[in-house]
């Protein structure tokens, strides 16, 4: 045995943050109470497109507890409006968004009136005493109507209820051809209409906001994904000083994008707090979450692939109608456009043009969901692929391979523009096609066929990749975000040799303290649990961009390195002033500075000892090691991967089941394996629910019908396979780290990887198409050739679901 | 998630339950296992001025045998139902269908008789109860009475019991020696029943000589399929002769179109399934 | 206001309570122990699941009043000695969490399923998790600790003739249980 410590990188560490979380001590944001605090309740609107005629809180105001009553007419002139950090176009249109409704409600579920009383249930109580009048507007609930002239608008100033159309197109962009000449010229023409439906995020910890305004900074606590942004985008709206604010995202139950906004409930929090002058608490239920957070998805794509007979893709032309919903949140028009750059995904096609249009409905606003506008550019083409091999009666992985950027061809500019550094499409999807027995389970779907078994199998293929690392700055800038994608770390090494990291990402599950743990040990050549990572409040944290978008560790981890180096420098010269050497006679390896040719040395902790006292330092040198540094890509990372699935269709019944599910992910370097895995498979889950299960459902009024846990079915253990997953590893060259990303790639590959083999399973019946999510009865329909088959009203209650007669999901038993 | 204020009562006998909810009139709710009440209560979809809570009635708690019937007290817990022996011995439809209530925790408070006064038309008990042509037995101001489960559910969360009667036990016929099988059908594993079918069925000579079936979800009660009943009597237990009798599954149900089924995929799961449940008590 | 005693990890309390307090909120708002999470309020998360008299309930769908003269124990009292249950160290060996939100309710449920079946397949793993939400493992690893759990479990309880740990009940000894309280 040797005393070598075993390298950090690629070592699957056990989580720090799992002591606290699996014994209960916890931090929630709505764990906490302060002195004096009041708790707000906000009263919302139950319909969808409404003038406020009248807001009457006389009632309310008398009741036991109450302190304040406030209606959108009492803070019209302090609240601002809610904003947008993406204005996609010069001349997108974008609606006044108050934190809370004046004259007019845009969706069911919009904020109208809050009280702040004594207790949570004063203030629920209050609710019910305030008597608000509608008077009814149309409402706009389809998308595709909605992008028509003529159409009823959601915001009547602006005129029409489209908000912008954002193109590319890779002749004008000079990176392709032109898609009409290759449509025009086309051996095989495959054209498909796919419907993205709505999808909420459904975080396990509702949300919640507490602000304190009772020091000299006001703090705000809330279950955030971006603290950072947060402060700055509060500061702005509101005209308070930014100095002034502090906030802390303390333990965050998980977002996926859907804690990745600055929320109505935010503003209202903090306008009540500053107010009456003391801390006020707002916890959401989650009937709240369904109607009030924001939705995901929802676009309806409209694709022309042209290609040879002999597979080969010439053209792909998008069409996108995205819906926005009411109001354009934080990132909610930049959302599609995130993907327009992917439809073309790993493959070599000579022209692409992609079209989206924004719209308004009368609906919840939509947002970042993970993913992000990647995941339904991803199933589109490999929808389109699928539909390709069936069209050419060709293999769907060999439709691929004849198309994708060859392993030799690295690096790539894509028709899109894109630049893809690194990547071996071959290696994963042999690697996959080996464990999955790709060739068994089609020689045993053609005996089930031939049996004509009530039982059909299917094999779903999907290869992928995304842009993630979110981003380059200048990249940003083109695509006129309205910030940069840097990441921001600072180390301080203490006195005592134990370090403290301080990181811009702002984790709620991730693992990043473990991961940056092992970071920053490794370079630093510190014991692991010698490093504390400290994140999630402005004032510890002083300067980040959050986490989203898997650009956790491909940007803020690099800053973390970056500064490691720079303490490494730092301490180098105390070394050698220590040590009587010449700085270039030192080399630094796991943790100690040794002088070259000799077994003289010193350790980094009595470095860090000898600056902290300062007696006998160099000159110039201050007495610490401290360092921080900035990282700002130079690229997005593009992480791949080949997913399988074999799914079990009854035909009988339409009922789905997952067989197999093999997925080879690429995603770099790894940190920590077992992280990554983790991270994979709940990426999985989301996609298949998205295949499968889940899908929000607004009624003709306007009001979300699956507005429950009981109507939204989100699947449990029960409802999921067992995944088999591998990776294979090609280092991303735009990073010193090798490391891609890992956050969304199982859900950007796993949902069209299960509605290919559905439709796979099913395609001997004619079918060409199940609308998600492919419910049994969806499926049922495909079969049966119904006409109304994938159209049929939404659908996604398993339980009644109806707030009339008391229907609940997952419970029965109570006497009359 | 915070219900509306109530007062709270907790009876220790049914005589005090009765007297209790006599005295609220139209304003009381009885809690029993509370696994739908307090949700209700929570989303203040239900504004009762007072909750009269039969947990202390011991007396309406546990299976026993008496004269020739098994009695379920209708406190007893759907945990309880699906473990006990008499159950599992005569009314073993009850059992398989028990386990498929909800999820352990709600089993563990959720109760038999709260689940069929809820009498929500996707709740699994109810058809069982009604197959196994169950009486139930109740408890009011004026005394006890007996009412048989064909009558016992009467609509969409309504059954017969009166404002101040309270469900004391429910009897069940024997059905030793029979076998069965309850068919759920949903969506995901916490979802309600699209459409479920109870199936008991009592194979002599290899061949169905007897049988009960009750539908799950094909109206706004359950549904007892006597069509498909009489259709399996003296039939060869073979899954085609089966299926050729399931066909009879839609015969007086009156399903409805909602966001889990449309009514024609209804009927057509309602034939499958109940194909599929006889074949798989009769053990075919 | 009903006046009710309850015992909660090992300490016994007595207070008045509105009648219309869960026992969730009760556990959080009254005693602290905020452990134990809301995550919706149709009782499909199962976050907030504790032990009433030894079974999994899901504390958002009990009365505090109905909790009157009964023993509940929270993933703060779970271990008792203020170290970690088996349950709790299998989470954390075999990253069976991501945020953490849904851990306290899954492993009170993944408990009590044990108690109930000492040693369950993976198919009765994942249908004895039912009524508990995860949204950010997929469940697998979830899974995989319940299992290493259950293995970590039956070897502590044979390490019970040397009298070291308290072994699990058994099936037997969980079904001959009074169930008080349960309605």
């Amino acid at each position: 045995m040797t005393s070598t410590a075993e390298p950090e990188l690629g070592r699957s560490r056990k989580r720090k943050e799992d002591a606290r979380l699996v014994t209960g001590a916890t931090r929630w944001t709505d764990n906490m109470a302060l002195p004096g605090m009041m708790h707000l309740a906000v009263l919302r609107s139950p319909v969808a497109h409404a003038r406020i005629t009248s807001v009457d809180t006389s009632e309310a105001r008398r009741m036991s507890g109450v302190r304040a009553v406030v209606t959108g007419t009492d803070i019209a002139a302090d609240q601002g409006s809610l904003p947008c950090a993406w204005p996609i176009t010069e001349d997108m249109r974008s609606p006044q968004a108050p934190p809370m409704a004046v004259d007019t409600v845009n969706f069911a579920g919009e904020a109208v009136a809050m009280v702040a009383a004594r207790s949570a249930a004063e203030a629920r109580d209050a609710l019910d005493a305030i008597d608000v009048d509608y008077d009814d507007l149309p409402v706009v609930l389809d998308v595709e109507s909605a992008a028509q002239p003529g159409s009823p608008l959601v915001h009547t100033e602006l005129g029409t209820n489209r908000s912008a159309t954002w193109t590319f197109d890779s002749a004008e962009a000079g990176t392709g051809g032109d898609v009409d000449r290759a449509l025009a010229d086309a051996e095989v023409r495959v054209e498909r209409t796919f419907r993205q439906q709505r999808l909420i995020p459904a975080f396990m910890e509702p949300r919640s906001v507490l602000v304190d305004p009772t020091s000299e900074q006001i703090t705000v606590y809330s279950a955030t994904q971006v603290p950072h942004i947060l402060r700055t985008m509060l500061a702005m709206s509101l005209g308070v000083d930014e100095h002034k604010i502090r906030v802390i995202a303390p333990d965050v139950g998980g977002g996926f994008g859907g804690k990745l906004q600055v929320t109505p409930e935010e503003v209202l929090t903090f306008l009540m707090a500053r107010r009456l002058g003391c801390p006020v608490k707002w916890t959401e239920t989650r009937s709240e979450t369904m109607v009030s957070a924001h939705h995901g998805r929802d676009q309806v794509q409209r694709l022309a692939l042209a290609a040879r007979r002999d597979g080969t893709v010439t053209g792909l032309n998008v069409e996108l109608l995205a819906d926005m919903g009411a109001y354009l949140r934080l990132v909610t028009p930049g959302i599609p456009i995130l993907g327009g750059l992917m439809f073309n995904s790993i493959y070599k096609f000579d022209s692409y043009r992609f079209t989206c249009t924004n719209v308004f409905t009368t609906k919840t606003p939509t947002d970042a969901y993970r993913g992000a506008g990647r995941p339904e550019a991803t199933f589109a083409i490999e929808r389109m692929m699928d539909e390709l091999a069936a069209e050419l009666d060709m293999d769907p992985l060999e439709v691929r391979r004849r198309n994708w950027i060859d392993r030799a061809e690295f690096p790539y500019t894509t028709v899109a523009g894109l630049t893809y550094d690194s990547g071996d499409y071959e290696a994963a999807t042999g690697r996959a096609e080996e464990l999955f027995g790709y060739r068994q389970l089609r020689e045993e779907q053609a005996r089930r066929r031939q049996r004509a078994d009530t039982v059909q199998l299917g094999i779903g293929v999907s290869t992928f990749t995304e842009m993630c690392g979110l981003a380059p700055s200048r990249v940003l800038g083109s695509l006129s975000y309205g910030a940069g994608g840097w990441e921001h770390a600072q180390i301080r090494v203490l006195p005592t040799g134990k370090v403290e990291l301080v990181t811009g990402v702002s984790p709620h599950g991730q693992g990043h303290v473990t991961a940056w743990s092992q970071l920053v040990a490794d370079r630093i050549g510190v014991p692991f649990d010698d490093v504390e990572v400290l994140h999630g409040d402005t004032q510890i944290s002083p300067r980040g961009m959050d986490t989203y978008g898997s650009r956790s560790l491909s940007v803020g981890g690099m800053a973390a390195v970056s500064a490691t180096d720079r303490v490494i420098e730092k301490a180098r010269r105390i070394a050698a002033h220590m040590l009587e050497c010449s700085e270039d006679d030192l080399e630094f390896s796991a943790g100690r500075f040794g002088v070259r040719g000799t077994d003289r040395g010193t350790g980094i902790s009595d470095v860090a000892l000898a600056a902290f006292t300062a007696h006998d330092l160099p000159e110039g040198v201050e007495p610490n090691l401290d360092a921080e540094a900035t990282f700002d890509p130079e690229n997005f990372s593009f992480p791949h991967g080949t997913h399988l699935c074999a799914v079990e269709v009854d035909t009988d019944t339409g009922e789905v089941r997952i067989r197999s599910y093999v997925c080879v992910d690429d995603v770099g370097t790894v940190v920590n394996p077992l992280i990554v895995e983790g991270q994979v498979h709940g990426g999985l889950a989301q996609g298949i629910a998205q295949a499968l299960f889940e899908e929000a459902v607004h009624d003709e009024d306007g009001t979300l019908t699956t507005a429950t846990l009981a109507d939204y079915l989100v699947p449990t253990a029960a409802d999921l396979p067992e995944f088999t997953t591998d990776r294979t590893e090609t280092r991303a060259t735009s990073n010193q780290l090798g490391v891609k990303g890992v956050g969304e790639a199982g859900t950007i590959a796993s949902t069209p990887a299960v509605v290919n083999a559905v439709v796979d399973a099913v395609r001997h019946f004619g079918v060409d198409d199940v609308r998600m999510p492919c419910s049994p009865q969806r499926v049922w329909r495909a079969i049966r050739g119904v006409r109304a088959s994938s159209e049929t009203a939404p659908e996604a209650g398993g339980g009644l679901g109806s707030m009339e007669t008391g229907g609940f999901a997952g419970s029965e038993g109570d006497l009359r | 998630m915070i219900p509306a204020p109530f007062d709270y009562i907790a009876p220790s006998t049914v005589a005090e339950a009765v007297s209790a909810l006599e005295e609220a009139g139209e304003d009381a709710k009885v809690l029993a296992g509370g696994q739908s009440l307090l949700p209700v209560l929570r989303m203040r979809m239900a504004d009762p001025g007072v909750v009269v809570d039969l947990g202390g009635v011991t007396a309406l708690r546990g299976v026993r045998e008496e004269g020739g019937s098994l009695v379920i007290g209708s406190m007893t817990t759907h945990h309880d139902v699906m473990r006990d022996p008499l159950v599992h011995h005569h009314a073993k439809l009850l059992a398989q269908t028990a386990r498929t209530v909800a999820d352990p925790q709600v089993r563990h408070r959720g109760t038999f008789g709260g689940a069929l006064v809820h009498a929500d038309p996707a709740g699994d008990l109810a058809a069982p109860t009604l197959a196994l042509d169950a009486e139930m037995v109740l408890a009011g101001p004026s005394g006890a009475r007996v009412v048989r489960a064909s009558e016992f559910f009467v609509d969409y969360f309504t059954t017969a019991l009166d404002p101040a009667e309270v469900l004391v036990e429910v009897r069940f016929p024997m059905f030793t020696g029979w076998s069965a099988h309850y068919e759920k059908f949903n969506r995901v594993a916490q979802a309600w029943s699209v459409v479920g079918v109870a199936a008991a069925v009592r194979v002599e000579a290899g061949a169905i000589a007897e049988a009960r079936v009750g539908l799950t979800n094909m109206g706004s009660t359950p549904v007892r399929a006597l069509a498909v009943e009489q259709a399996l009597l003296g039939r060869p237990a073979t899954p085609e002769a089966i299926r050729h009798a399931a066909r009879h599954a839609t015969e007086g149900t009156s399903p409805v179109s909602d966001a889990g089924a449309d009514i024609d995929y209804r009927e057509h799961l309602a034939q499958v399934l109940t194909g599929r449940a006889v074949t798989a008590a009769a053990g075919v | 206001m009903p006046r009710i005693t309850v015992h909660v990890d090992g300490t016994t309390y007595t207070d008045d309570v509105s009648a219309r307090t869960l026992l969730v909120q009760y556990l959080r708002e009254h005693l602290g122990r905020t452990g134990t999470v809301v995550g919706c309020d149709t009782s499909n998360c199962g976050a907030c699941t504790v032990h009433l008299d030894g079974q999994s309930v899901k504390s958002c769908s009990v009365l505090a009043a109905q909790a009157d003269g009964h023993e509940i124990t929270t993933i703060e009292g779970l271990s008792g000695d203020g170290g970690q249950h088996p349950m709790q160290q299998a989470f954390h060996d075999n990253h069976a969490l991501q945020c953490g939100f849904c851990t306290p309710g899954m492993i009170m449920q993944a408990v009590d399923l044990l108690s109930d079946t000492p040693e369950p397949d993976d198919q009765q793993i994942r249908e004895g998790l039912e009524g508990n939400l995860c949204r950010c493992t997929g469940y697998q690893n979830i899974v995989r600790a319940v299992r290493d759990a259950s293995r970590r479990m039956r070897a502590g309880a044979e390490a019970e003739h040397t009298g070291e740990t308290p072994a699990p009940r058994s099936a037997e000894e969980r079904t001959a249980q009074p169930t008080g309280g349960q309605s």
